[in-house]
């Protein structure tokens, strides 16, 4: 066993885990924190997608033991955030949602969409969303919406 | 997916992971990104021991430059180079590539030295890196060693990396101010493994040209034929392209199938009408 100590959404905590141990199981299993969703578990769907030092990271991909030290933020830690905000007002408008399953990872991906890239084009947000699996095939409505998030942030900017 | 129980160490520094690889009886790998290992690992494909995490390593997140040459550590990640967050030797040819590789938080931890490690066929950067006549510089128990990454690449996940060496990083030469360059790759769909591939770089006159072919059935390997042909015309033919094209697919995958090799001859067209535009 290791002992790893990491902050998630702000919070120190240290954890006792087996080595084979992935973030998203740790996040899950023993912090409660289930609004990371695993679908496929092998770096395939998007779905486990939050943040490892500021950056999009797939919690099924990356051992808990390799984020000793690290930040860790998942959809948890992202109530408060500013894009988050607009990006879940837009969501919810565009109907960019069917099951749900995907959408924490989805949502995490956009945030990432539109931190790097200011107003993106349709053309753009499918290109950087295309790791992002959505078994119900709600593309169409979540693009849109993210589209959608970006022309407010981009207005929101000039003004 | 859960992996088999394996023991987990982070090394400090290159000579502690070159140690650790040493153990007798054990299967040891090394973890830089871990993006396709720890995949693999789930799918209990590749049985290991021990993990060697090396994702901390200063040495092997040097970047350096000179007038003639780029070296980027083994852990630089695909989106570092994407970003331009280190030097580009090779004027947008691999920041355009890294950009295409699997997916931006995939991106954000997969490195180019655990691509050219693995030696996945259908890896990006080996076929890049052969393509801008790149070395991969290693460190083992005997000292340190240069090969051609063409050269360092020798079949489907087979390298000349001996039990007990690291790689270090690359040493790219800078493509001069004149030179051309194309690059194709057929993908099912956006980020997934390439069904084909292919890189020519010129250098310009009395250099002569580079065209790679990735996403074989074993791995990334040069068309001598095609880079003999482009070398010789300045103005090309398309059938004489064809015929050289297909002269070299007997060679460097012998058992595509048909569509397997329309795949290659258009990665192949493709990436020579860029360079030739």
């Amino acid at each position: 066993m290791l002992t790893v100590t990491l902050t998630i959404n702000d919070d120190e905590q240290t954890h006792t885990i087996e080595p084979r141990t992935v973030l998203a199981d740790l996040l899950r299993d023993q912090c409660g924190l289930t609004g990371t969703h695993l679908g496929c578990e092998h770096g395939a769907c998007g779905a486990c997608t939050l943040e490892v030092d500021g950056k999009a990271t797939r919690s099924c991909v990356v051992l808990a033991a390799m984020c000793d030290g690290r930040s860790v933020r998942t959809i948890e830690g992202l109530r408060d955030d500013k894009i988050m905000q607009v990006l879940r007002r837009h969501f919810h408008q565009l109907h960019g949602v069917q099951c749900g399953f995907c959408t924490p990872g989805m949502l995490v991906m956009a945030r990432d969409i539109l931190r790097r890239h200011r107003k993106p084009s349709e053309k753009t947000i499918r290109h950087e969303l295309s790791g992002q699996v959505c078994r119900c095939t709600g593309y169409a409505n979540i693009v849109a919406a993210i589209g959608a998030a970006g022309v407010e942030l981009d207005r929101e900017a000039s003004a | 997916m859960k992996s088999a129980p394996f023991d987990y160490i982070r090394a400090k520094g290159v000579a502690e992971a070159i140690a650790a690889l040493r153990q007798e009886n054990k299967s040891v790998s090394l973890l830089a990104g871990g993006q396709s290992l720890l995949v693999l690992l789930g799918l209990r494909l590749t049985p290991v021991d021990l993990l060697v995490d090396i994702g901390r390593i200063e040495e092997l997140k040097t970047v350096s430059e000179s007038a003639t040459h780029v070296f980027l550590g083994a852990a630089t990640t695909h989106a570092m180079i994407e970003d331009g967050a280190v030097p580009d030797p090779s004027r947008g040819l691999m920041p355009r590539v890294a950009s295409a590789i699997a997916y931006r938080a995939i991106r954000n931890h997969g490195t180019i030295g655990g691509s050219v490690a693995l030696a996945d066929p259908a890896a990006d950067w080996p076929a890049c890196l052969m393509a801008l006549d790149a070395q991969v510089v290693g460190r083992g128990p005997a000292g340190e060693r240069r090969q051609a990454v063409t050269d360092f690449v020798q079949g489907m996940y087979t390298t000349t990396l001996e039990q007990g060496e690291i790689i270090l990083g690359f040493d790219i030469p800078r493509l001069p101010a004149d030179a051309r360059f194309g690059v194709a790759k057929v993908t099912r769909k956006s980020g997934a493994f390439a069904s084909s591939m292919a890189f020519v770089v010129e250098r310009g006159k009395g250099v002569p040209a580079r065209v790679i072919l990735g996403a074989t059935a074993s791995h990334a390997q040069p068309m001598p034929a095609v880079a003999a042909y482009l070398s010789q015309h300045i103005e090309i033919d398309e059938a004489e392209v064809r015929a050289a094209i297909g002269a070299d697919l007997d060679a460097v995958d012998p058992d595509a199938d048909a569509y397997q090799r329309r795949n290659h001859t258009a990665t192949v067209l493709r990436a020579i009408r860029e360079a030739r535009a």
